[in-house]
């Protein structure tokens, strides 16, 4: 499938300069100014435009440029290849054909047009389309795809009532990581009684490893203020707010541009394009707290408080912020708005499942060759992400895990590799969508280390309002600290499993009920993983510290000093061109020696058990 | 330019609800919640202070001690994680000679953990003030940041 590009029409050649923050820190604000400066200098200034865009998701290859309309693709573009890009773009230029081209993770060979790269044929870009193609900054580009039609005609066509019952038919369900269906909330908020009623677009992506509401924001903010629009006009609102996390400031800062910019258009306001419905936005900075991306703490988060939950119901649709019917939804979810006002339900309905519709976006990101943001159709494999669009594990290494849905999520294993991707597939699986965090391993990731990594952090952000959550994590993070430092006992698993049972029976929230399923999905299928640490000693990835040792040996040490110059305890000993020891008990086994030891020696291993327990 | 904590609050209506946004100037503009700025933002908004507390001590954005000059915070994300952050955190400690949460002596560095600062694409990473460094090897880190004993030369 040939993805388009927006549909913006380009006489001329157009360079799209990435500006997500994954390039923009990989330096393609240099890269900007530079191709600007040499395309002056060239004279080509008329021909070409310079534009820079949104996030294209292929965040590993950054910085990126595209040249359209040939749909050529240069990835890791640094300075010096500036002056080669730009008099390729003269008219009797030709497209590069060497460096800096995307060279295919498998075969190594280059590619030339992004169509032809396994990382976007293989998807399906509808949220994402306008990512990368136009810029953010512009109300103008975003008018140019067609931008604002569908507040048009919702306002204009279409009556309060319609556009719930087409976002009822389209089967949009919230892509915020449970999969309620959204119109329920919509029905809810717009049957609910008064005239102070507000719209929350949930931005505060918190789950570690999930970047693509971020994305969405900073590469095509309009498209998400426009849904919040239509869903404002729809339940009867004249306040919306975004809950956008404080360490996102480049999004933060394109939303603010593009609030303005949809004001003074006469987007968001008072009688919004001369109808007599207002609407307004504002912009809430969260100050950093995961359980606030669970609605009722984030309300308590707006309205000035310590951002616990409460139980529910009420439901925010009967009683949310002050007290007031409150519609809150993901960014995704606003997102897709336009294309089921646009192109109707049905359109909708007809990508992806029986039960699941549209689209799923994923931060695809970990162990795998090409990590980005992806955007398939519901239903698709897991194989065919990591696989066809993700290109494998780099250096054939085996697959291990997938790790979806965060700390909500789960763990699972090449076994189930072939689990279709939507919300009932994943939740059977014992993982779930979550916010779209789809993070790949391989075997040098320990899964007991994994399970307690995702325990600590649901320790750490627990607001501590309920019992089981806060006492009941911190519980099983002491178990698994044993477990990874060899002091577990076979009854730690059935603990381990009983406990966080009834962490999700008995918490009040969503980051409890969902907290203890990076541990139960690892028992699941990795359970010899766990009984290896605690009866072996073993971790069979030589992750955890405590059940390794370094070891220098005899045979290849050449006596060079390197490593002992690196020990930060002083641990090895050894004249000058004389073998080296460690020595076990000083050992913090930061790994260093390891890392430093030259590959033509190779004199420093790592191995299984702790030597100093074997002593 | 460093204003009062009057001239911060002339920008808002003074309900209770701007408890959070206020605090976020407050901390833009001072580095940090003080005692004192905490105190000020209770009599502006007319709650208790311990309420004002309450709120800034649950949120991480919020720091009741003045940072260094370089903030680094270093991403804990899955991806920065099964890419090997915690060996890139020993490095930054061993190198700065600060533990996570710490703030060097000469007052040069700061050094905290953030849940995700959502560049996993160039995992591992770390956020030095606004900037985000990616794809951190040990050597990288070396190269980024002062040895501690340069530092303490330095200041002798």
């Amino acid at each position: 499938m040939k993805i388009r590009r927006g549909g913006i029409r380009m006489s001329n050649k157009t360079c799209l300069i990435c500006q997500g923050t994954g390039c923009v820190s990989a330096g393609s604000r240099e890269i900007h100014a530079s191709l600007e400066k040499e395309i002056e200098q060239l004279g080509l200034s008329k021909d070409v435009k310079v534009k820079r865009t949104g996030c294209h998701g292929f965040c590993e290859q950054g910085p990126l440029v595209v040249v359209e309309p040939e749909g050529l693709f240069y990835a890791g573009v640094k300075v010096d290849d500036v002056p080669d890009i730009a008099r390729s773009l003269s008219p009797q230029g030709e497209p590069l054909e060497e460096k800096p081209l995307y060279h295919d993770s498998a075969t190594g060979n280059p590619i030339t047009h992004y169509h032809d790269i396994s990382f976007y044929n293989k998807q399906q870009r509808t949220v994402l389309q306008n990512c990368g193609n136009i810029d953010p900054e512009e109300i103008g580009d975003y008018l140019a795809t067609g931008g604002y039609q569908s507040l048009r005609k919702a306002l204009f066509e279409m009556s309060p009532g319609q556009i719930v019952d087409e976002v009822k038919r389209s089967g949009l369900r919230g892509l915020g990581g449970a999969g309620f269906p959204t119109w329920i909330k919509w029905e809810a908020c717009q049957r609910a009684p008064g005239d102070e009623k507000y719209v929350i677009c949930n931005a505060d992506e918190g789950d570690p490893g999930a970047f693509q509401d971020r994305s969405i924001l900073e590469g095509d903010p309009h498209s998400v203020l426009k849904g919040m629009i239509i869903a404002g006009y729809a339940i009867g609102a004249r306040k919306g707010y975004v809950y956008v996390r404080a360490e996102y400031p480049l999004a933060i800062k394109r939303l603010e541009i593009a609030i303005d910019q949809a004001r003074k258009k006469g987007f968001i306001g008072k009688s919004i394009l001369d109808s007599n419905f207002s609407f307004d936005i504002e912009i809430f900075q969260g100050a950093g707290a995961f359980v606030c991306g669970e609605e009722t703490a984030l309300l308590a988060s707006i309205e000035g408080k310590r951002g616990m939950p409460r139980p529910r119901p009420p439901f925010p649709a009967q009683s949310g912020l002050w007290g007031k019917p409150t519609l809150i939804s993901n960014v995704k979810t606003y997102a897709n708005i336009r294309w089921i006002v646009n192109k109707g339900a049905d359109w909708f309905a007809g990508i992806g499942t029986e039960g699941c519709k549209g689209t799923a976006i994923f931060s695809l990101t970990g162990k795998i060759a090409n990590s980005g943001i992806v955007e398939v159709p519901m239903g698709i494999t897991l194989r065919e992400i990591i696989y066809g669009i993700g290109g494998g594990i780099p250096g054939g290494k085996p697959f291990k895990a997938v790790q979806t849905g965060g700390p909500s999520g789960g763990c699972l294993p090449a076994e189930l590799l072939d689990t279709p991707v939507d919300f009932d597939s994943l939740k059977a699986a014992g993982s779930m969508m979550g916010s779209g965090g789809m993070v790949v391993v391989d075997e040098d990731t320990c899964i007991v280390d994994l399970a307690r990594y995702f325990v600590d952090f649901a320790t750490k952000e627990s607001c501590g309002e309920c019992a089981p959550c806060r006492l009941g994590t911190n519980q099983m993070l002491d178990i698994l600290n044993d477990i990874v430092e060899g002091k577990g006992e076979m009854e730690d698993i059935d603990i381990l499993e009983s406990l966080g049972m009834g962490i999700k029976k008995g918490s009040l929230c969503g980051l409890g009920q969902t907290a203890p399923n990076p541990v139960l999905t690892t028992l699941k299928y990795f359970r010899e993983e766990y009984e290896e640490h605690i009866i072996e000693k073993k971790c069979r990835a030589k992750v955890c510290k405590d059940l390794i040792h370094f070891i220098i040996m005899p045979d290849r040490c050449t006596g060079c000093h390197i490593c002992t110059k690196v020990c930060p305890v002083n641990a090895i000993s050894g004249d000058p061109k004389q073998i080296h020891e460690i020595d076990q008990e000083l050992c913090i086994k930061c790994g260093l020696c390891f890392e430093k030891c030259p590959p033509k020696f190779g004199a420093i291993e790592k191995n299984y058990g702790s030597k100093v327990m074997e002593d | 330019m460093i204003k009062s904590t009057a001239d911060i609050f002339s920008d808002f209506k003074g309900t209770e609800d701007d408890l959070i946004p206020v605090l976020q100037k407050v901390q833009e503009n001072f580095g940090y919640l003080s005692q004192k700025s905490m105190m000020d933002v209770g009599r502006f908004l007319r709650i208790p202070t311990s309420k004002v507390w309450a709120t800034a001590t649950f949120y991480t954005q919020f720091r009741l001690k003045p940072i260094g000059e370089k903030h680094i915070m270093l991403c804990r994300g899955t991806a920065c994680h099964v890419k090997g952050a915690p060996r890139i955190l020993d490095e930054i400690e061993l190198k700065l000679g600060i533990t996570e949460g710490e703030t060097s002596s000469d007052g040069k560095y700061s050094l905290e953990s953030v849940a995700c600062i959502g560049a996993c694409g160039l995992a591992p990473c770390i956020l030095i003030n606004e900037d985000v460094k990616g794809r951190l090897t040990p050597k990288l880190v070396n190269k980024l940041f002062e040895d501690k004993e340069r530092r303490d030369q330095d200041v002798e």
